[in-house]
């Protein structure tokens, strides 16, 4: 098992260099740091001086990738690569163009997001989970069809549409809850409650739908009818055996997404006005700051790849026959 | 020459496509085991419904795909502006613009303004619009109006659909029906083709199209929005940008997947190892963030060199294309995967043993024998896909990574709609028409793709 995680870890290593190289190669071959300096500037300020200025207060007036000035080793070090996408593997995120800590920011914002996000999933799963045994429990009855018409029409609809008409009906109709914005402690509470319900409403249509397939498939294995003939209740059948086998296909599609929690969703913050991840990094698509959507990549690439390995453990949890080596 | 055509970039990739389409429904026609699954779908009365309203959507789009400039009257040159055939369709919806927002139908301005009365005092009033019900005299007149007109304009399209739907049942006669027995069959269905949904379908389209046609001209249907510009009008031009995205992806993707997919598979060593590698890569990136770094440098790029991008609708296109290879980069490695996988277990069959044996080369198994075999694995992926992006188009919109911002899409409509929402009172009109549009086409899409996918998928073959 120790043997295996190591090896997976390994085996990470060339993928996030790869991806480094990725934004590398957009951010600084695509683009002189010089074209950001101006971009960051504005028209009317663009002097040499003032790019010059901006490019040093940054760090990005050194070479890119080989500084043939400096000596010895730090012909490699002292570039514009090795400071800003190799320190990314230290978990060292720099400054943002801003000037702020990157690396505070993401502790400090990651917890907002994780209030959402997490509740949203749990419930989520458990909500997608059930109808789709629902539905699997009345396939071929009418209850069935109208629900899968329904699950069609629901994942047909734009997921602006749900946060939309949400927030107009309970906040702004209804007035149950606050329309947008975040506290702390107990107060979190009446935040969270809208962007859960919504985030969960969203996703019912697909997932419900894509778990009855997999509820479905087994339904139709020989194990199944075995049971049946032992005479089990339809109920049991589904819990028992059913529930359990399909959640190696369930497990494949949900465990990756858990470590992505910590970063958040776009939409659901900035319609919200949660000071999460996600919506920090809208701010930085919008103000333009590459440095912070650099390392909003790069954090996305090795929470990604950690989902990943747990996908794999999880196999080994709900069946025995799965061993990792 | 009065006009001279322009040739944008998605314009030429979406005749390329309609090619290609074409190429392969001849091709289909004419081979039993594409016709088969086929003839499957075409007996779906949801996906045939599904079919004509996607139709709809699809002619509506290719209107819009031809683009061209008009001579100018006097001198001998050609108009800057560049339109396309739907713009001078709509050309009564696309100049008759008011001030600002207006409601639905309505005939008095959304906000208040200051009047200056005859007699010289001033007031606050709700002025009349410039072209919405502007041939009424009074507000009372409105109802009456539209009442006569929609009803002008359902009796014609009644008359239009019954006329169309009595050469169609004449056409298809039996030998010895008389036209009594005709029509019965007709009504009775339990045909092979589900023509009665189709024709329902057809039915309840023209119904729309005549409502537009004799009510637009002198309302706005759908409202005004912030500068006045017809929404009906923005809605219908945001019809191919939505599928540009939807089928452009598609396209830009299909042969990386295609070919790296079935080399991974059929190579193995160190081909795969790599081809794995780079997908791996790419798909560890969260998506969004990917098009986001991509649009951004994208973004730089156009700024820093404005002489390659002189024209609105030369960079909002570009900007378009760039975003369909982008969203093709991120979707290509689930399909890459997929076709690793059916290769891998395709590459051990006898018939591809017998090739090899016989000295067939690696290229020609590839081409001849391994790609049709992995085509049902292509299409399911196209259809379920395409719904999907065009959803994700109006997510990226609304981030600011997706269409130019001068660019008609319903992601920007929506986007542009979110502040309007905390109005008092609410401009609901010009968020509901862009869900409505794009409901319309996603709905049809998944209905559509769910006949596919059932018909294609040997997993589910019975």
């Amino acid at each position: 098992m120790l043997a295996y995680l190591i090896r997976r870890l390994l085996y990470a290593v060339p993928i996030l260099l790869g991806v480094n190289l990725l934004t590398f190669a957009l951010f600084f071959f695509v683009n002189s740091p010089d074209d950001m300096a101006r971009i960051q500037l504005g028209v009317k300020r663009v002097t040499p001086e003032a790019i010059a200025q901006w490019k040093a207060e940054r760090g990005y007036d050194k070479p890119l990738v080989y500084n043939d000035k400096a000596a010895g080793l730090q012909r490699v070090t002292d570039t514009i690569f090795y400071r800003h996408s190799l320190r990314l593997f230290a978990f060292d995120f720099g400054r943002s163009d801003e000037g702020r800590d990157i690396g505070y920011d993401i502790r400090q914002r990651m917890w907002p997001s994780l209030a959402i996000a997490l509740p949203t999933f749990l419930v989520g799963v458990l909500a997608y989970v059930t109808f789709a045994l629902i539905l699997a429990f009345f396939r071929g009855m009418y209850l069935d069809t109208v629900g899968v018409v329904v699950c069609v029409i629901l994942m047909s609809v734009s997921a602006l549409f749900y946060v939309i008409g949400g927030q107009y009906l309970a906040s702004k109709l209804l007035h149950l809850v606050p329309i947008s914005g975040y506290g702390g402690g107990v107060d979190a509470f009446k935040f969270i409650v809208l962007p859960v319900v919504i985030g969960v409403v969203s996703g019912i249509g697909g997932n419900t739908r894509l778990y009855r397939t997999f509820f479905l498939e087994e339904i139709g294995k020989d194990y199944v009818r075995t049971a049946r003939a032992k005479g089990l209740s339809e109920a049991r059948v589904l819990f028992r055996h059913v529930l359990k086998n399909a959640l190696i296909p369930i497990l494949t599609g949900v465990v990756v997404v858990i470590p992505l929690l910590f970063i958040g969703s776009l939409i659901m913050e900035s319609f919200f006005g949660i000071p999460g991840l996600g919506s920090y990094t809208i701010d930085a698509i919008n103000s333009q700051d590459f440095a912070i959507v650099r390392a909003m990549v790069f954090l996305g690439s090795v929470l990604y790849i950690v989902g990943l390995i747990l996908t794999d453990f999880s196999y080994t949890l709900v069946d025995p026959r799965v061993r990792l080596s | 020459m009065p006009i001279q055509f322009v040739f944008l970039w998605t314009d030429a990739l979406i005749y390329v496509l309609l090619a290609v389409v074409s190429v392969f429904v001849v091709y289909a026609v004419r081979h039993e085991h594409l016709r088969a699954p086929w003839s499957q779908v075409a007996r779906r009365p949801l996906a045939m419904g599904a079919l004509v309203v996607l139709l709809a959507y699809v002619a509506i789009g290719l209107l819009d795909s031809v683009h061209y400039r008009e001579r100018l009257a006097k001198q001998d040159q050609y108009a800057a502006e560049v339109k396309s055939l739907l713009d001078t369709l709509l050309q009564p919806l696309r100049t008759r613009t008011e001030r600002t927002y207006s409601a639905p139908f309505a005939i008095h301005a959304f906000t208040s303004e200051t009047v200056d009365k005859p007699d010289g005092t001033r007031e606050r009033a709700y002025p009349r619009l410039k072209y919405g019900g502007a041939h009424l005299a009074t507000a009372d007149e409105r109802a009456g109006d539209i009442g006569r007109r929609t009803a002008r304009a359902l009796g014609t399209a009644v008359l239009v659909w019954l006329l169309a739907l009595g050469v169609f049942v004449y056409w298809r006669r039996l030998p010895g029906d008389d036209y009594r027995a005709a029509v019965m069959r007709f009504i009775r269905g339990g045909e092979r083709i589900p023509w009665r949904t189709i024709w329902a379908t057809t039915g309840v389209l023209l119904l729309v199209l005549s409502c537009g046609v004799y009510l637009s001209p002198y309302y706005h249907v759908l409202g005004t929005d912030q500068v006045g510009i017809d929404v009906l009008y923005k809605s219908l031009k945001s019809v191919r940008t939505g599928l540009v995205i939807g089928t452009l992806t598609t396209l830009v993707m299909l042969p990386f997947a295609l070919v790296f997919g079935v080399a991974a598979g059929y190579f193995r060593g160190w081909i795969d190892d790599v081809i794995q590698y780079t997908y791996t890569t790419l798909s560890s990136i969260p998506g969004v963030l990917l098009i986001a770094a991509a649009i951004l440098s994208l973004q730089v790029y156009m700024a820093t060199h404005p002489e390659s991008f002189d024209n609105v609708v030369v960079r909002a296109d570009t900007r378009l294309l760039f975003l369909c290879a982008i969203l093709g980069v991120t979707s290509w490695t689930s399909l890459c995967r997929l076709l690793r996988g059916e290769t891998l277990k395709l590459r051990e069959l006898d018939y591809i043993g017998a090739a090899r044996a016989l000295g067939v080369t690696s290229a020609r198994i590839m081409t001849r024998h391994l790609f049709p075999n992995v085509m049902h694995v292509v299409l399911i992926t196209v259809v379920l896909d395409f719904s999907g992006l065009v959803l994700a188009e109006a997510v990226l919109s609304y981030v600011g990574v997706g269409v130019d911002p001068s660019m008609e899409s319903w992601g920007n409509m929506i986007n542009g709609a979110r502040l309007e929402m905390a109005r008092e009172p609410m401009v609901w009109w010009t968020l509901a028409a862009a869900f409505v549009f794009m409901f319309g086409l996603v709905l049809a899409a998944n209905l559509f793709a769910d006949a596919v996918r059932d018909a294609f998928d040997p997993r589910l073959r019975r």
